[in-house]
């Protein structure tokens, strides 16, 4: 009998509790190793399959000292989960986006082929460029990177704005905490993106692309590196796109640290070799992006859904998600969390379902008392508004947002005055510093909510936060200051004791 | 790293030059730059405008801008622990806290770093960070004391 095939994760995740050290474990045993993406099933990484006749067999929290074990056939007891694919975990997905991650050798364009790749840059090669603009407008694919503004119509922008050099750029900076489906989605199945961003060149008349990569992302630097290599010796960049006529070069850019480089222009402004500084708005990167140029800009995810919208139809994206919130969403589960990692689902699941049924409770075992829903900028819902469907504007109707889908629960003994002053604190570091209400709004609320927590004056300082909550929200240049008030209030709003707490304390010990 | 004074500069305009043909060289200049030699000194600012034509100006505020171009020697073992809200939701403020402590104290080692970042995208499995620049999750006291056990 050969040597059976036996998947380990190369995903940052898994490598960060030992999956390396297990890979190679694995070698020194003789396996045929290959190194995947996740399946995000994060709880259990390591998580290895061995390849057999009823399909690929998992291991899960498999340490360097079981790989003869799970080799031999003796870690099923220990550690065995059954066929992967048949686990009520997945099976009870929609993966669209995530279908190859976790499955294929991110590293090799053969294999990516196998599993579907390359139908939809295909497909779009065959379609004039407005006809693929309309195929995505038909999709009702929205931006996936927090503002769900719909993809089609920012193409057409570009499509249509008159100029001989235009540019797609791919905004990977996901610095959002509790968010890493564009991490795991591009270190697991890269030349998705890659197909994504030229099918994109082509529908707006680009002839070059940049992807704007978070420098806390190194495995994913290196994967999508490694893979845009490896596409443009296959002809699937470069010149003459499969004998299409497409030019099209593609660079990857690793950013430096700033978390405001997630912010669309200031994203432009860091590319063009510049402190990432927010730009006034119009014009939008639509007509003058990248140079003066213009600029297509998508999230991963955007990008990543737009290679299965050109090879399914449109109309086949849409029928998926519920209003006006089409086609697949990644959510992310993170934080206090017993069972964490991605989950996709078409729009309209609740957040209960989410956190309870796919992630099992909290890890601590304690009662989750809220859940941030939409990355550092988004609201605090409490366990008594988790039935809110996930979608755009059924979250905006509750004062929540989507963002970019990552939630992140908290169990009881969370201090929410804390949380809402470390919102404050990380807009204070974080502020670009181009405009005063945030620059300054950010610091103030620090000192703001210090004298809460304090017991200071405090009804007469919950005063005070909100009114700089509104200036902040209505003066700031873009969603860094102009969000931050949105974790803040919904924190007073929803755990009013947690501010109060102190006051009555103060209260008790010695009159004012 | 000890790298003489000449020596660096022409290292320095080397890496510069070989990013001129792209477009926006700055980042990825810099970036080499604390590649190679382990921070941005005020002389490789003016070796990195001349080259580029850019302004000193432009170039300052460029490095001051960003966190990752640090403008000192980084200390010999560094560890960056996430302070974002999902590490903070598994106890990653007390971990901050006390690595801080730990290493103030000489704890960790001679000349060891203890730095914050914000979000290493590993959220699931907090509370994460990164030891000597290799990732690590559900870090504890006790297993970053076992990490770090060849500092000492």
């Amino acid at each position: 009998m050969s040597t059976p095939r036996v998947f380990v994760p190369a995903d940052a995740a898994a490598v960060s509790v030992g999956a390396d050290e297990v890979a190679i474990a694995f070698e020194a045993v003789g396996a045929h190793v290959v190194r995947t993406g996740s399946r995000g099933m994060l709880w259990l990484e390591p998580l290895v399959e061995v390849e057999t006749d009823a399909g690929r067999i998992g291991y899960a929290n498999v340490t360097a000292d079981d790989a003869a074990a799970v080799l031999a056939g003796e870690a099923s007891d220990s550690h065995g989960i059954g066929v992967v694919d048949q686990h009520p975990w997945l099976t009870s997905q929609q993966r669209v986006s995530f279908a190859r991650v976790g499955v294929v050798d991110p590293a090799s364009v053969a294999d990516y082929e196998a599993y579907g790749g390359w139908k939809g840059l295909r497909r779009a090669l065959s379609l004039s460029p407005a006809e693929v603009v309309q195929e995505v407008t038909d999709s009702g694919l929205r931006g996936r990177g927090g503002a769900g503004f719909p993809a089609g119509i920012k193409w057409k922008t570009v499509l249509e704005a008159p100029s001989d050099l235009k540019f797609v750029a791919c905004n990977f900076d996901e610095g959002d905490s509790g968010t890493f489906a564009d991490r795991m989605v591009v270190e697991g199945d890269p030349f998705t993106l890659i197909e994504g961003m030229t099918i994109a060149a082509y529908a707006v008349g680009a002839s070059e692309g940049y992807v704007y990569i978070r420098s806390e992302y190194p495995h994913a630097v290196a994967a999508l590196r490694r893979a845009i290599e490896a596409a443009y010796t296959h002809g699937y960049l470069g010149r003459d796109v499969l004998g299409s006529g497409l030019d099209f070069d593609l660079h990857v850019r690793v950013g430096a640290g700033a978390y405001i480089c997630g912010e669309e222009s200031s994203m432009l402004e860091s590319l063009e070799g510049r402190r990432g500084e927010v730009r006034a708005k119009p014009p939008i990167p639509a007509i003058k992006g990248l140079w003066g140029r213009p600029t297509a800009v998508n999230n991963v995810l955007t990008l990543c859904a737009v290679p299965m919208v050109l090879a399914e139809g449109g109309a086949a994206y849409a029928e998926l998600g519920t209003g006006r919130s089409r086609g697949t969403q990644i959510f992310q589960l993170a934080g206090n969390i017993k069972q964490g990692g991605i989950v996709e689902l078409p729009f309209g699941v609740t957040l209960r379902e989410l956190i309870e049924e796919y992630g099992g409770g909290t890890l601590s075992g304690r009662p989750a008392r809220a859940a941030q829903v939409g990355g550092p900028l988004g609201a605090y819902v409490p366990a008594s508004g988790f039935d809110v469907p996930m979608a755009y504007e059924e979250l905006a109707e509750t004062g929540a947002m989507l963002g970019h889908g990552g939630i992140v629960v908290f169990d009881d003994t969370v201090d929410m005055a804390r949380m809402a002053r470390f919102a404050m604190e990380f807009c204070s570091i974080e502020s670009c510093g181009k405009c005063t209400p945030c620059r300054i709004g950010s610091t103030r609320g620090v000192e703001t909510l210090d004298r809460i927590i304090a017991g200071q004056d405090v009804d007469a300082n919950l005063v005070l936060i909100d009114d700089l909550c509104d200036t902040m929200t209505k003066g700031s240049l873009c969603a860094m200051g102009g969000l931050t008030p949105m974790p803040v209030q919904s924190a007073i709003r929803h755990f009013p004791e947690d501010f109060r707490g102190s006051a009555i304390r103060e209260g008790e010990g010695a009159p004012a | 790293m000890t790298v003489a004074t000449s020596e660096r500069a022409a290292l320095v305009r080397a890496i510069a030059a070989q990013h001129l043909s792209e477009r926006g060289p700055l980042l990825p200049v810099l970036h080499d730059v604390v590649e190679e030699l382990g921070y941005v000194a005020r002389e490789d600012v003016e070796a990195i405008a001349d080259v580029l034509n850019l302004s000193v100006a432009e170039v300052h505020g460029v490095v001051s801008f960003y966190h990752d171009f640090r403008t000192t020697p980084p200390a010999t073992h560094t560890v960056a622990l996430c302070r974002g809200e999902a590490c903070q939701s598994v106890g990653a403020e007390a971990l901050y806290d006390a690595t801080r402590d730990a290493a103030g104290g000489g704890r960790l080692g001679e000349d060891v770093e203890v730095r914050e970042v914000f979000c290493l995208g590993n959220c699931a499995l907090g509370p994460s960070g990164t030891v000597d620049g290799r990732l690590h999750g559900r870090l504890s006291t006790q297993r970053l004391d076992s990490l770090t056990e060849d500092w000492r």
